[in-house]
């Protein structure tokens, strides 16, 4: 009696051992189909391998999928387009080797690079520029993937080198629309596997993909510019904790990362540090078409009542250039001087604002934010505290990141809130959120009929700088119009290894490994 | 047999109950899981296709089906997140989860019950003393800071550890051990501190029966005395805690793999509920409820194992 219940117990244990040994087999073989062993997580990276910590996964590996920033912070080292970016937020070409636009505005010729070769050694050909058009257009059968591309009427390859698009209405800004971010080429081969197992031309190829854990990439050897990259591999680790992340850069478990503007101090002395202006825009903004909201009075007294030095100060420790209109001085020639002085810190005026406008006593009203980021919240803190002092009675409703997706950005349904909007290598794209017909990101609800005007003008024009003017013209209106408390353009501080060179930044979210190497 | 039988319709019953109440709980909670993924740059022409692509706009009950349909051929769906199959992002992550957490049992088996065993019999001298108040600080540490503590006191001055990631037992068992040790602590510490009053009081309550005096006072030596008698008959209220003490562990290892950044299912967990992935998050809820019931299920086995008395039924 007393035997056969050990027995149970021992059979119990055997079957435990079981699974888990099951469980870690399961692993090993995963690791072994990739070809190389790889090295051990944890240690620190050899001499020509980079660990870069980034916030969380990506949304998709396939480009053409893939809508989040932090995911083109990634994956563009992987793909190209027919133009590549620039860190001074220009185009140069790069799977296009030169192009030419029509008198009348409407016709590109693309001469295409020769002798690219896709991560699997497959040479690019303009049958792969016109699948990967089709793709984006929806017109290979599958389903439409981005709208970037409704202007255009028509795509060709006449010849083995050339690339044609006519497009149904003149675009000043077209060329914005060929960089990876918005259509990377891709190889006609991998058609259906873009997000398994993604194939592009860029400087590193795929090697791995562990949700939540990493991702891998490694050198492409045949890359057509010459003697790049340096690096054999790139490893991007996830870690969502930013305090976590400085001890894991202290700790040597990573190679570069954000370092939150507080704890610079702590990894100055060993570490370099680099500044980036984000090209975002800190916003606090209001549903205009709600009372009291859609009083530009009240949205003008807010924005005076704001002290945007307190919230650089306290959230960014100081690393942040304060704003007056949705545009960073990242953007160069684009971004407007002076907006930023328009609405100065002043309590009695902003009270004398919003007596005019009939609220004498102030209001209740509540600002919703998202708690995926602490920045949010403290804003808020921040922005209550000051509101205040004008009698304005303000309730903090923190929510989820996808309860303020849902509400907030695509429902409409908030009174304030407090967001960054990221920022993009076009003006074009940056400004026109505000557009009243642009009903899927106009969530402040603006509208604005000579805004919308600008907007389309600018479209028409060829003549860059004619075109800098509307750009220029439409931030006035922002200001103007007081459509949102424009806080500030924060700086991302990157806290790297000393030995570290050849970092660049971009107007975007880019980490940019091409020219990256260990001295 | 008909233990077994009814053990497992039980845990049939209480599977179907749990996704039910979960995928349940989705619909009511606001966010959306291609929203909540795609963000604020996505244009909804994106939304759409994805939406379509992952069956999203089929009806509720249709779409439970499917899961339950795919769960009878083994298939547990894909994860919305993540775009691949739930067993694969399961398969991948148990290992670190389940090594943490059995390396914690260890840890509080091996600590508390001689721990307990040692204070029992100085019942309220200085040793006693100390260490019962110590365990009420134990108690009450939240495990998330008592891990960030072991992080900068432990982990930051020792280069054994390693603070981030994990180091598959294929690859090196030092290098597990290395990323193991710390989380495995941060869940024992505090059940140690539960588990050890347990056994000391489990101990003392029988250590004042009758049968102990009459084994006393025919001359058995104190050792027999308390390991032979005491310790077995005091085991049945201990196992009964352990049985809760696993089912904590298990969920403790939520809490210990965000902080160590542990690539384990807790991780995961936390991330699908955020992503409102469905599919995701009742693959794991099944893990979870497997695993504790099989638990019990242990215990109950073992309660006949020590005491004969008691029959499975």
């Amino acid at each position: 009696m007393f035997k056969r219940k050990y027995w149970l117990v021992l059979a119990l244990l055997f079957v435990m051992f079981i699974i888990s040994a099951c469980s870690e087999e399961g692993t090993e073989t995963n690791t072994e189909n990739e070809g190389e062993k790889e090295t051990a997580t944890a240690t620190p990276a050899g001499p020509q391998e980079i660990r870069v910590r980034v916030n969380d996964d990506p949304d998709f590996l396939d480009p053409h999928r893939a809508t989040a920033s932090l995911s083109f912070q990634q994956i563009l080292n992987m793909f190209e387009g027919l133009f590549l970016p620039q860190p001074d937020g220009s185009l140069t070409e790069g799977l296009a080797e030169s192009y030419e636009v029509s008198e009348d505005g409407l016709t590109y010729t693309f001469k295409i690079r020769q002798g690219v070769k896709f991560h699997n050694g497959d040479p690019l050909t303009t049958d792969d520029v016109v699948y990967t058009f089709e793709r984006l257009m929806g017109l290979n059968g599958g389903e439409k993937l981005s709208k970037n591309f409704d202007n255009v009427a028509s795509i060709d390859a006449p010849d083995a080198t050339t690339f044609v698009m006519t497009l149904k209405e003149p675009n000043s800004n077209f060329l914005y629309s060929l960089t990876a971010l918005q259509s990377a080429i891709l190889p006609k081969s991998n058609d259906g596997k873009h997000n398994e197992n993604p194939i592009g031309t860029g400087p590193f190829a795929f090697a791995k993909y562990s949700p939540g854990t990493n991702l891998e990439l490694k050198k492409n050897e045949e890359y057509w510019q010459e003697g790049l990259p340096y690096l054999d591999k790139v490893t991007f680790v996830y870690q969502s904790d930013d305090q976590a992340a400085v001890m894991n850069l202290l700790a040597g478990e990573v190679d570069l990362t954000g370092v939150p503007g507080h704890r610079v101090a702590e990894v100055e002395g060993s570490f370099n540090i680099s500044h980036q202006n984000n090209n975002s825009s800190l916003i606090i903004t209001f549903n205009e078409e709600k009372e009291p909201f859609n009083n530009l009075k009240v949205r003008q007294a807010i924005n005076m009542a704001i002290s945007k030095q307190d919230i650089i100060d306290s959230i960014f420790s100081g690393y942040a250039t304060p704003q007056g209109s949705n545009m960073s001085p990242a953007m160069g020639d684009y971004y407007l001087d002076g907006l930023q002085d328009v609405y100065s810190f002043d309590v009695e005026k902003a009270k004398k604002l919003l007596a005019e406008a009939g609220y004498p006593d102030g209001f209740k009203t509540k600002i919703t934010v998202s708690s995926h980021n602490d920045m949010y919240p403290n804003i808020a803190q921040i922005a209550v505290e000051n509101l205040k002092q004008i009698g304005i009675d303000v309730e903090i409703e923190t929510v989820e990141w996808g309860i303020w997706l849902e509400r907030v950005y695509f429902g409409r349904d908030y009174e304030m809130t407090t967001i960054d909007l990221t920022g993009r290598p076009s003006a074009y794209e940056i400004l026109n959120d505000y557009i009243s017909t642009n009903d899927n990101e106009n969530f402040f609800r603006f509208k604005n009929d000579e805004y919308d005007q600008v907007m389309a003008d600018v479209l028409k024009e060829t003549d860059r700088e004619k075109q800098i003017e509307y750009y220029q013209r439409a931030q006035e209106i922002l200001t103007e119009q007081a459509t949102a408390v424009y806080i500030a353009d924060y700086e991302i501080l990157w806290g790297s290894k000393k030995n570290i060179t050849g970092l660049k930044s971009y107007p975007f979210w880019f980490h940019d490994m091409k020219e990256v190497k260990f001295n | 047999m008909l233990y077994i039988i009814r053990r497992l319709v039980l845990f049939i019953v209480t599977v179907a109950l749990v996704s039910i109440i979960t995928f349940g709980v989705f619909q009511i909670l606001p966010g959306d899981p291609v929203k909540t993924m795609l963000g604020t740059e996505a244009d909804e022409v994106q939304i759409e296709s994805l939406r379509k692509e992952l069956g999203l706009d089929r009806p509720l009950h249709e779409q439970y089906m499917d899961w339950v349909q795919g769960l009878f051929t083994g298939d547990l769906g894909n994860s919305i997140r993540f775009s691949m199959p739930v067993s694969d992002l399961l398969m991948d992550r148990l290992p670190v989860t389940l090594s943490v957490a059995s390396l914690a049992l260890v840890i509080v088996l091996f600590v508390a019950l001689p721990l307990g065993i040692f204070v029992a019999k100085r019942q309220n001298k200085l040793s006693d003393v100390l260490l019962s108040s110590a365990t009420q600080l134990g108690m009450a540490i939240p495990s998330f800071w008592l891990g960030m503590i072991l992080i900068i006191y432990i982990g930051m001055n020792f280069d054994f550890f390693k603070i981030n990631g994990y180091v598959p037992w294929s690859e090196s068992i030092a290098g597990a051990l290395s990323t193991l040790v710390l989380p495995a602590l941060t869940i024992a510490i505090p059940q140690i501190a539960v588990k050890f009053r347990y056994v000391r009081t489990s101990i003392l309550e029988q250590m004042q029966l009758d049968y102990v005096r009459t084994i006393r006072s025919k001359g058995l030596p104190e050792k027999i005395v308390m390991y032979k008698h005491i310790l077995k008959n005091s085991m049945i209220p201990i196992l009964t805690i352990f049985g809760l003490i696993t089912a904590e562990v298990v969920a403790g290892t939520i809490i210990v793999e965000q902080v160590f950044a542990l690539p384990g299912v807790g991780q995961l967990l936390i991330t699908s509920i955020s992503y409102r992935d469905f599919p995701l998050v009742q693959g794991i809820v099944m893990y979870i409820t497997v695993t504790v019931v099989f638990i019990n299920f242990v215990v109950d086995i073992l309660y006949s194992v020590i005491d004969p008395r008691i029959r499975l039924r």
